[in-house]
This record gives structure tokens, C-alpha cells and sequence, in this order.
């Protein structure tokens, strides 16, 4: 029981702190930077975009439940430095991606690395500032 | 009359729109040119002119034109955290000058950078609007790849970010004097503008010094990422020093009576690097289209607890 009503509350919380709130480009803060997880899926979109590039994926878990994450990139300029491009993934594409999660326990993420289905493996500079 | 005075308005935009394009145009062209003639075996593409091993030949002569980035790396020119010389970093040091005004003007910025950084949900800085970043905020904010083209009259910089541009007049014409509701050309009052008024001189063969008036008042533009302000009354002097033919020096003072008490610096002797002319810089740009997907999907449910689930 008690473990319904906690989810429920910061679900509450946060519901009540986004209401009315401009839409936000975000900080560093909200990224557990240290913590780097490696899920195996299948692209959706991959949005070639500022202010960052997004990659959608579906990932199947060992249940058989299908998990929609979305992972980020930095700006197209920077990222076409770094070797990736807009036609770096196309629908239906089996990648391997490594990121750094949001605090929040959201299937969202900063990308760290992307492995392609040619083996290939993109990489993020994780010392440049996100901007 | 009033639809009159419309359709002149708009003449004269069209007007000065391809004046604009005819200059900007012309002096693409001239550089492009001058730059093949120097160096007619560069390869397309190819970013960095200067080799690290190759001693560099030395400054041109009144010219800073050329494509120029960072020296040090992009990461130098995005001064994420605030001017690159004065870092809003708590540290003493680090501390502006602030007259009380200014202080309590930087107390309403509420900025996603700096010391006095702010949750994703109540900042207000007018980039994420997609507002003109405006002058000075150009030079510190993802500062990258910038193309400067010149000719006898003028020098036009060309910022990679927002594809901005400015012009810097080198004809001999006076820095126009700030006045209330704008500045005075002439007998004319002006109106302020997003980037200034810039007037620019040689003070020796390679160092160029500029000064830029009448730039947008305290609700329009900040001067960094990190909310810190500035007022109609800012007055911003710029020193490009070419130190040789590959590597430039860029040193910005700010100096604004209303919001510091004093003038500081911003940039000191920030190094560039000269590119391949070849180089076809990318657009990096401010889309609200993009900017709201991107909120949507990420940006939003990303931020702070409870954030919302991934909308497909």
C-alpha cells in the first residue's frame, strides 16, 4: 500500500510544480551524471534538432514489457564534430546505447555512446558543456 | 495614411534588406577571393588552417577578416557559466561590481547557469523565447565559428549561432552619443538596437579597437548566461589584436555606469584560431517549433521529481 501512495505523491508534487511554470530547456542538475546504463533497442525517431538531437528507442525488457526511451544528444553542430549526423539513425535501426539517466527514475537520459547495427560506436564528449 | 505609412515602411525594409544583401554579398565575395588568392591549395572542407608545427606568417596589415573559432576549443567560446574572464562561480574573485540597481536587476534574472542558478521550472531567460541574444550577449554565448569579412568602409561579423550578424563602420564616423530613448546620429534620435552602434579604428598596424553604443535597455537582453544585466547606458569596447596571420586576440571591457560601478573585463585576450576559408560554417539556430518538441519530449518531464512520463 505504502508503496502506491509514494509514487503517487511525487507524481502529485510534480504535477503541481509544472502547472502554470514556463516549458523548460534544463540545467545539469537534473542528470545522475556518474550513473551510465547500457539498453539494447530498437530506434523510433531520431529528431535532428536544437536545442539538442533526441533519439527515441524502444526497449523490451526480460518481461516482455516494451520501454520508450528517449535519450539526448548535444546540438546538431556540435555533434556533427563529434562524428554523428542526421542520417546517423533511421527507424527500425538496432542500437546499443549507453547514457546517463535523469534522477527522476524516467526512461529519459543524456547519450554517452550509440552503437550502430554495423557495429559502429558514436561517442559524446563528456566535457563539453551541453548548450 | 496610416497604410501609407506601412507600405513606405515596408519599401524601406525591402530597401535595406537588399542593400544589406548587396553588401554582405560583395564582401563574401572580395574575401573569398583575397583568401583563394593567399592560400590556393587549402583543402575544401578542411577545418584548422593553422598546422601546430608551422610557424604562422605574420599579421596582415589592418585586416582581421577571415573564419575564426575558438583556440582553445568549442567549449571555450560557450561560456555556459558566464563571461569567460568573470565566471559566475561564487568564487570572490569572480564578483561583478554591481551598483544597488544592477544588483537588484541581476536578482530578477533567474538563470539555469551560474552561482545563483534556479529549477528548470522558473527561470526566464529570453533565449529560450528565442529573443535576439543581442550585444554583447553574442560574444559570450556559444561563441564559434565566426566569419569576419571587411572593406575600406566597414567589417561584418558573421556569429555562427542564430546566423547574426553586425556591422562594425571603419569609415571615420563618430560613436554615436547615447540619449534618452536612443542615440543621437546626426541631429536624428536613433532607435536602440539589439546590436548596437559600432564604430571601429586601427590604433596600430594589427589591432583593431571598437566601440559599440545604444544597445537594447535591461528588459530585453542579458549579458550572459548566467542572468548578469546590462542597461541602455552600456558602453562595450572590443580590441581584436592579430598577433600573426593564424591567431587572433579578443579582449571585450564593459562598462556601464547604471548596472556596474566600476568598468571590467569579460574577455581578456580570448584566442582565436584562423580556419580553412573553405570552411561552410553550420547553422546553429533557435527554432520555437524544435525548442517545443524538445520541451515536451525531454526537457520538461526531465526536470526536477515527478517529472512527466516520455510522450511518443
Amino acid at each position: 500500500m505504502r508503496s502506491k501512495i509514494i509514487p503517487a505523491l511525487v507524481l502529485a508534487l510534480g504535477m503541481v510544480s509544472f502547472s502554470g511554470s514556463l516549458p523548460a530547456h534544463h540545467g545539469n542538475a537534473a542528470f545522475d551524471n556518474e550513473k551510465k546504463i547500457t539498453l539494447k533497442g530498437t530506434v523510433t525517431e531520431w529528431f535532428w534538432s536544437n536545442p539538442h538531437c533526441l533519439l527515441q528507442f524502444d526497449v523490451k525488457g526480460d518481461d516482455g514489457k516494451v520501454v520508450h526511451w528517449i535519450g539526448e544528444t548535444q546540438n546538431p553542430v556540435t555533434m556533427t564534430d563529434e562524428g554523428w549526423s542526421k542520417a546517423s539513425f533511421k527507424v527500425g535501426d538496432e542500437v546499443t546505447i549507453v547514457l546517463a539517466p535523469v534522477k527522476n527514475g524516467l526512461p529519459l537520459g543524456r547519450i554517452v555512446t550509440a552503437q550502430l547495427p554495423n557495429g559502429k560506436v558514436l561517442g559524446s564528449n563528456p566535457n563539453r558543456p551541453y548548450r | 495614411m496610416v497604410g501609407a505609412f506601412r507600405l513606405q515602411g515596408r519599401f524601406e525594409m525591402i530597401h535595406r534588406l537588399r542593400f544589406s544583401t548587396i553588401v554582405v554579398g560583395a564582401l563574401i565575395v572580395s574575401s573569398v577571393a583575397l583568401a583563394q588568392s593567399e592560400r590556393p591549395q587549402a583543402a575544401q572542407g578542411q577545418k584548422t588552417a593553422a598546422s601546430k608545427d608551422q610557424k604562422s606568417a605574420p599579421a596582415p596589415r589592418h585586416d582581421i577578416s577571415g573564419t575564426w573559432e575558438p583556440a582553445n576549443g568549442p567549449s571555450e567560446g560557450i561560456q555556459a557559466n558566464g563571461v569567460k574572464a568573470m565566471p559566475n562561480d561564487g568564487k570572490p574573485e569572480h564578483q561583478l561590481p554591481y551598483t544597488p540597481y544592477g544588483l537588484e536587476l541581476y536578482k530578477s534574472h533567474h538563470a539555469l547557469e551560474g552561482a545563483d542558478s534556479v529549477l528548470p521550472g522558473f527561470y526566464n531567460d529570453p533565449r529560450d523565447k528565442c529573443e535576439p541574444l543581442g550585444f554583447p550577449r553574442m560574444n559570450f554565448y556559444n561563441l564559434r565559428e565566426t566569419q569576419i569579412l571587411q572593406n575600406e568602409y566597414k567589417i561584418v561579423m558573421l556569429y555562427e549561432y542564430a546566423t547574426t550578424w553586425r556591422v562594425i563602420w571603419t569609415d571615420g564616423r563618430p560613436l554615436p552619443k547615447v540619449v534618452e530613448g536612443g542615440v543621437l546620429i546626426g541631429n536624428e534620435v536613433k532607435e536602440p538596437r539589439y546590436y548596437g552602434y559600432s564604430v571601429g579604428r586601427w590604433v596600430d598596424d594589427t589591432t583593431l579597437v571598437v566601440e559599440t553604443t545604444g544597445m537594447m535597455g535591461e528588459d530585453r537582453v542579458w549579458l550572459d548566461t548566467s542572468g548578469r544585466p546590462i542597461s541602455d547606458q552600456l558602453r562595450v569596447e572590443e580590441r581584436f589584436h592579430r598577433v600573426d596571420r593564424d591567431h587572433m586576440e579578443w579582449t571585450v571591457t564593459i562598462d556601464d555606469p547604471k548596472i556596474y560601478t566600476r568598468p571590467w573585463i569579460a574577455m581578456d585576450k580570448f584566442p582565436l584560431k584562423l580556419e580553412d576559408p573553405h570552411r561552410d560554417v553550420m547553422e546553429q539556430y533557435c527554432s520555437l517549433t524544435e525548442m517545443e518538441k524538445y520541451n515536451k519530449l525531454f526537457g520538461n518531464p526531465s526536470s526536477g521529481e515527478g517529472g512527466r512520463a516520455p510522450e511518443k
